[in-house]
Order: C-alpha cells, then sequence, then structure tokens
C-alpha cells in the first residue's frame, strides 16, 4: 500500500460528476437529469495501483463563489481540505460555462485533471471537441469521457495514477493584462516577506486575485491571519487604483476569464454537421407551450400518480393475500400450544406490518416514475412551468423539487431544500416539506377513500395532493410574510438537454428510496405494532389476553382503549370514536401505522378493514380525517431530519403550527360539510 | 443603435447583447458567474405559460430565469 490519496469530483451542476464517481469506485450515488441532485460530498473508495484513493463526489457548483449551502460544501472541500487531486468533469454541450469552473480551478492553484464529459451527446449536436488543442491551451492533461457507457474511465484512472507522482498545475491560466497582472505580483511578493501564513494556507496568486475582487469569504477568512489587515488594505487601495483604469474590478475579471474560456473554445471546437433543430428544442415547443405548458404539467404530475395507483392494485391485492394467509397459518399451528405468542405474531406483529408492506409496490412504482422522469430531464421544466406559482407566494423557485420529491418521502425532500441559496428560504421550504403528503400518508387515504367514497375514491384522494400543496404555499407564504421576511432570491436553472433514462439510474433510486420504507416497516412500525398489541390485550386492570381484539368490549378496557377514550372529547366535533383517535396517536410515529392500528383496533384484517370504516366514519367525518392525517405532524424521521437541518427550535415550531393547522382544517371540513348538508 | 432596455423586457424571438448587470452583489455575482457579463448574447426563447420566468439562450445553452432577476441584465437588441 502507497498511501492514501484525496481525489475530489467537482463540476458544474448536472455535467455526470456522480455517473462518473459510481464508475470510478462502482458506488451507488444519485445521479438524475437536472441541477441540483447531489446535495451532499459523498465519499467512495478505489483502489489504483497501490493506492488507496478516496474519491469524494461533491455538489454542483458554477465557481468558487459560494451562495447556497451545497456549493459551500463544495468549495470548502476543494479550499480547505486541499484534495491531492481534483477531477473537474467539462461537458462538452456546456463547454464555455463548464470550462469556467476548470479555470476557477486552475487559478486556486489545485492538481488538475479534466474528464471531459458527454462526448456523445456533443456528437448529436452535430460538433467535435480536439482534445489535444485544448489539453495543450489548459496545459493539464485532459480525458474524453461517456460516463453512463463507462467510456474513458479506464484512460482516467491512469491520468490520475501519472498525476499522483506528477502533479499538473497552470494557476497563471488567465492573463489579466498588464495593470492588474503588475498589482497581482506586487501582492504576492508582499504575502511572501510580511505573511508567510497566508502563504501556507492558499496559493498566493489565487489568493491575491480573490483580494482584489473583493470575495467576502476570502476577505473574512484573511482578516483572522497575522497581518492579515495589513495585506487587505493593500488590495484595497490597488482596486481603486485599478478601477480608475478598467472600471468595476470584478466585472473585469469575471470578463477576462471568460474571454479566454471563448479564445479556448474558439479553436478546440470543430463543427462537423451544420446544426439542425434538436430533439430538445423540438420536445420543449410543445412541452413548454404557452397554452399546453401548464395541462401538460399537471397532467403528468397526476398520471403519474394514476399509474402508480392502477398498475399496482393487483400486486397489492397479492401481497395483501400472502399475509393473511402467513397470519392464518401462524394461528393455525401456534393458536393451541402458546395463544399468546400465535396473538403476538398474527395479530400482531403480521397484521401491523403487513398493513404497511401491502403498499410496497405501490410505492416502488411511484418511485420508478419520479426517477424516470427525473433522468429524462422534465423535472427542471416542472420547475419551470410552476415557477411563477411559487413567485407568487414568495417561494424560490427551487421549493418545487422538494415538495415534489416529499410526495415520495419527506427525508429527501428536507435534504433537497439545500440548494436552495438563502437561508430564510430555505428554512420556509423546510418547514412547509411535511405538508407534502408522502407515500407514507398514501396507504391511509387509499384505505379510507376506497372504504367510504367509491367510485369517487381517486378523486378525493387527489384532493389531499392538490391541498397539500394548497397549504404548502399559503403556509410558505405566511412563514415568509411574518417569520422569515425578505424577498425570495430566485435562481437561474440550466434547462438540460432531454436524455433517455437509462435504467441503472432508476433503478438505484427506486432501490434506495423503496429501501428506506421498507427499513421504516421493519423498525418505527414493527416497534409500533407490538406496543399497540401490547397496549390492546392488557389494561389498567392488568392483563386482559388476546381475546380484546376480538371482542370490542373487552378492547375498550384496555390501554389502547383508555388512552383513546381520554383523547377522544378532543375529536368529538369531527366524529371521530375513540378508535380513530388512538390510531392518530400511534401515528405519530409513522403515519403508516395509522392503518395498522385501526386493523388491529377495529378488530379487523387488511381485507374487512374497509368494511370497519364504513361502520365507524361517515363520508364527511372520514374526508375531515384524511385531512387531519395531511397535516398533522411530520413522521420521527423527518422530525429529526429539520432538527439536524436547522435546528431543534424550527423542528419543534414545524410540530406545533402542523398541529394546530391539522385540527382547524379538519374542524373546517366539518362546518363546512354541515352547513352544506352533507354531514 | 437601438436603446439599452431591461432584459425583464425583451421580446421572445430576438436577439440581445449585454451591457450591463446591475443588482445586488450576490446576485449580480451569481449572473455573472453563468456567463451574463458585458458583451455576451443573449437570445429570448420562450416565456413560461405563466408568463414568468422566460428562457433565454446564453452560451449556447438554455437557461431559466425570473423576470426579477432578469430587469438586473442590461441589453440592447442586435440584428
Ligand atoms: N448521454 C450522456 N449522458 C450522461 C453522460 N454522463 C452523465 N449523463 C447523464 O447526465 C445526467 C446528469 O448526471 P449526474 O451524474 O447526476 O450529474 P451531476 O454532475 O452529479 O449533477 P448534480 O449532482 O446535480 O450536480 C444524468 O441523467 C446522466 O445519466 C454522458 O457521458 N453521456
Ligand atoms: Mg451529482
Amino acid at each position: 500500500m502507497k498511501g492514501t490519496i484525496k481525489l475530489a469530483l467537482a463540476g458544474s451542476p448536472n455535467v455526470g460528476k456522480s455517473t462518473i464517481f459510481n464508475a470510478l469506485t462502482g458506488g451507488r450515488a444519485w445521479v438524475g437529469n437536472w441541477p441540483g441532485v447531489t446535495v451532499e460530498k459523498k465519499v467512495g473508495v478505489m483502489k489504483l495501483n497501490g493506492y488507496k484513493v478516496e474519491v469524494v463526489d461533491l455538489p454542483g457548483i458554477y465557481s468558487l463563489t459560494a451562495y447556497s449551502i451545497d456549493e459551500l460544501i463544495a468549495r470548502n472541500f476543494i479550499i480547505e481540505e486541499r484534495p491531492d487531486v481534483v477531477v473537474v468533469i467539462v461537458s462538452a454541450i456546456n463547454l464555455e460555462r463548464s470550462l469556467y469552473l476548470a479555470v476557477s480551478l486552475l487559478e486556486l492553484g489545485v492538481n488538475l485533471i479534466v474528464a471531459l464529459n458527454m462526448v456523445d451527446l456533443a456528437e448529436r449536436e452535430g460538433y467535435v471537441v480536439d482534445v489535444k488543442k485544448l489539453e495543450a491551451l489548459l496545459r493539464v492533461p485532459v480525458v474524453p469521457t461517456i460516463a453512463i457507457k463507462g467510456i474513458g474511465i479506464d484512460k482516467l484512472k491512469n491520468i490520475i495514477i501519472q498525476s499522483i507522482s506528477n502533479p499538473r498545475r497552470n494557476p497563471a491560466i488567465v492573463d489579466y493584462g498588464d495593470p492588474i497582472e503588475k498589482a497581482i505580483s506586487r501582492l504576492c511578493s508582499f504575502m511572501k516577506t510580511h505573511t508567510p501564513e497566508v502563504v501556507h494556507t492558499y496559493h498566493p496568486r489565487w489568493l491575491a486575485i480573490k483580494l482584489l475582487e473583493n470575495d467576502r469569504d476570502v476577505v473574512e477568512k484573511v482578516k483572522l491571519l497575522p497581518k492579515g489587515d495589513l495585506l487587505i488594505n493593500m488590495a484595497n487601495e490597488m482596486r481603486k487604483e485599478l478601477e480608475s483604469v478598467v472600471g468595476d474590478l470584478e466585472v473585469y475579471m469575471v470578463n477576462q476569464r471568460y474571454a479566454k474560456i471563448l479564445e479556448i473554445v474558439d479553436k478546440v471546437v470543430r463543427r462537423v454537421r451544420v446544426k439542425g433543430i434538436s430533439v430538445s428544442e423540438l420536445l420543449d415547443t410543445v412541452l413548454l407551450d404557452k397554452f399546453l405548458g401548464l395541462p401538460i404539467t399537471i397532467t403528468s404530475i397526476y398520471l403519474m400518480l394514476y399509474f402508480a395507483y392502477n398498475v399496482s392494485l393487483p400486486l397489492v391485492d397479492l401481497v395483501d393475500a400472502l399475509f393473511s394467509s402467513l397470519a392464518d397459518y401462524t394461528r393455525l399451528i401456534l393458536q393451541d400450544k402458546a395463544p399468546l405468542l400465535a396473538s403476538l405474531l398474527a395479530d400482531g406483529i403480521i397484521t401491523g406490518v403487513g398493513t404497511v408492506l401491502v403498499f410496497t409496490p405501490m410505492i416502488a412504482i411511484f418511485y420508478i416514475l419520479v426517477a424516470i422522469l427525473e433522468d429524462v430531464g422534465y423535472m427542471a421544466r416542472v420547475v419551470f412551468v410552476l415557477d411563477k406559482v411559487l413567485h407568487r407566494f414568495m417561494l424560490p423557485g427551487k421549493a418545487i423539487v422538494p415538495l415534489i420529491l416529499g410526495f415520495a418521502c419527506n427525508v429527501p425532500a428536507v435534504l433537497s431544500a439545500r440548494t436552495i441559496e438563502d437561508e430564510n428560504d430555505r428554512k420556509t421550504v423546510i418547514m412547509i416539506c411535511p405538508l407534502s403528503t408522502c407515500s407514507a400518508r398514501l396507504p391511509v387515504y387509499l384505505i379510507i377513500a376506497s372504504a367510504i367514497f367509491g367510485t369517487y375514491a381517486a378523486l378525493a384522494i387527489t384532493s389531499m395532493y392538490v391541498l397539500s400543496i394548497i397549504f404548502a404555499l399559503v403556509i410558505g407564504f405566511l412563514f415568509k410574510s411574518f417569520i422569515f421576511k425578505g424577498p425570495s432570491i430566485g435562481f437561474i436553472m440550466e434547462l438540460p438537454p432531454y436524455l433517455m433514462p437509462q435504467s441503472r439510474t432508476v433503478l438505484i433510486k427506486t432501490w434506495e428510496r423503496t429501501k428506506r420504507f421498507l427499513t421504516k416497516a421493519g423498525t418505527v412500525i414493527l416497534a409500533a405494532a407490538i406496543l399497540v398489541w401490547l397496549l390492546s390485550i392488557t389494561g389498567p386492570k392488568g392483563l386482559i389476553g388476546p381475546e380484546a381484539l376480538e371482542d370490542p368490549a373487552l378492547l375498550k378496557a384496555s390501554w389502547v382503549g383508555a388512552i383513546g377514550r381520554a383523547l377522544q372529547p378532543i375529536f368529538t366535533p369531527m366524529g371521530w370514536d375513540w378508535g380513530a383517535t388512538i390510531a392518530l396517536f400511534f401515528g405519530f410515529m409513522a403515519k403508516e401505522v395509522v392503518v395498522s392500528t385501526m386493523a388491529m383496533v377495529y378488530g379487523a384484517e387488511e381485507t374487512s378493514l374497509g368494511r370497519a370504516i364504513l361502520a365507524h366514519f361517515s363520508p364527511l367525518s372520514a374526508y375531515a380525517y384524511m385531512i387531519f392525517v395531511l397535516l398533522y405532524v411530520p413522521c420521527v424521521a423527518t422530525m429529526a431530519v429539520i432538527r439536524s437541518e436547522i435546528g431543534l427550535k424550527y423542528a419543534v415550531l414545524t410540530i406545533m403550527y402542523q398541529m394546530v393547522l391539522a385540527y382547524l382544517a379538519s374542524l373546517a371540513v366539518m362546518f363546512i360539510g354541515m352547513i352544506l348538508g352533507l354531514g | 443603435m437601438t436603446d439599452p432596455i431591461k432584459l425583464s423586457e425583451a421580446e421572445v424571438g430576438k436577439a440581445y447583447e449585454v451591457i450591463k448587470v446591475e443588482g445586488p452583489a450576490l446576485i449580480r455575482r451569481r449572473i455573472m458567474d453563468m456567463g451574463i457579463i458585458p458583451g455576451a448574447k443573449i437570445k429570448v426563447l420562450r416565456l413560461a405559460p405563466l408568463l414568468d420566468p422566460i428562457e433565454i439562450l446564453v452560451r449556447g445553452v438554455p437557461l431559466s430565469i425570473r423576470r426579477a432577476e432578469a430587469q438586473y441584465i442590461i441589453v440592447r437588441e442586435t440584428s
């Protein structure tokens, strides 16, 4: 073993960093065709020629100026942790913009390799990039790749090995012209003689440039170093002088960098075919059409849910039948020998966990569809079409992504809010995330809606999704107006080209998302099922026995009955009995538990739960109940992630506002229903 | 030569050249990092169905930008 090497993968959003990461490490980082898929750095290990190479996949950044948390993660990693090798991924179909970061990294003085990715798409567009020439102009190695096909990866590995022993840097890639270059070298020599500590931490030329540009973050950091003030003052004076010659210095520097890039691009890009109209442009004229755009977006979201519901139905029934017979079989063999154990297994665990697991096919299918939409590139279009709506509610455009992701699970949704630049915006979005109706709530709607609303079930369920979005927007608006004041910073987003979805990508994401759901079933829900069972067969007066699960009168005397009846008065206006109340109580752990608790409390198995529900709810009280479940609290996992993202205070605030909101909303449903004579 | 206008007032289908980028420091820097700097060419491709944001072509790649930010970009029509 020759030791450990730290390697960072950097690049603009959506250039294929995660795809390359997966190809290098055999890892499973998430890939998706819209900017901002990776929000956390992800580490993988690759064995290379006796080295242990730690590969770090970073969130996409356009430059080394950081605005949002995910960008800060990337910038800080490269600047502070000083990886031995940086591979910057440049997109052949977005050469100018992605080279900007490459140039910024060169200026930083890192040991750089350029991976020129997506060369297949460039060819599709009718041009080729001259790799040899690009290499000569940048003076660092350039490797052409087609990451999704694994092409160029071996070559990239070879170049990585070479650059470990033979680092390649080129900090003076951009020539800023006479007066500025003079200022830079004066600052550099000042650093060397007067503030050696500074040079120790940063590359002198880069630091000089950043100080001249007045980079907020760098200035803050230099201030803390010995004699840093001196340096800053000197740079400030120089800036004043220079600005009288070249105008705004920041603009000038960015301009020079882009001028250099244009010069390079001009020399390396060769058109082999005249530019025709591309598939992406064609699709966009239809999908983003003035009149069709909005209906298409809404229809596609609706169809996704509709599909997941209908296609999975036979599978759901199948899994359901499996669990029923498993429960019956368990009873059959254990009933006489160990009645208590038989009841624990059959009534508690199998019924409880089974009630939730039957929805696995539906959830997996929804995830597959979401993953396909992400990979095709349509998700970015959804953001484009719906952005105005968010803007109206003072929310950032990027909020749409967490909200849609939230339809599957709130936990990744909360994490994906990291791409939001403004801190107040991010807090707002995170706090409304749990209002996005996750798949865990779907079982509750499904069971109740199909039991009560018959042919209108789909409509009732769809209305939950619509209400979920409306509540999220309105609450977000209230938060922005009263707590997290300030304008919402919009964003500039690239619209990626449409691509064929990759089955590997889709399956990895689907599996990992589904796994999260299964893990929850195996842990939180399993524990909840056992707890509910335990509290059902015991009571204030001691053991009641499994008979309680068959006899409502006995059950009423159990702990479950006691808690349910104690809380029930709160919900008298909604007409929910103690069984419905206790289900909500246990739903704190995870919303699926509402269903499994009901199944147990109403002494029913999955198949006949519908009939039990029909007996315990009126259509109006059932609808109010669905609304309450939609709104009332984030699940334990979501609470935990909110807390780790923005702190305990906000997690508590989220729980409280949601409870109040849920209560008021379901009360309002009852009230309006009564007035309309639906009671 | 035509008069400078804000990008938010630009017309669909027309081509423009950036003259100046204004606005708060952070937004301005962000816009410039995306390659929208004086001299850059911009084509307005389309408006979103709800009229905001707008889709523009800069440096060969389509971008979506809100009118609120587009107003900081001062452009001039080119032929
Ligand atoms: N045709 C083609 N598609 C590619 C190539 N490399 C990546 N892709 C696709 O490009 C999209 C973006 O890839 P990612 O690996 O998620 O990009 P990323 O740079 O990690 O993106 P962020 O994490 O959002 O910054 C995915 O849909 C990939 O399947 C390639 O060489 N050719
Ligand atoms: Mg990524």
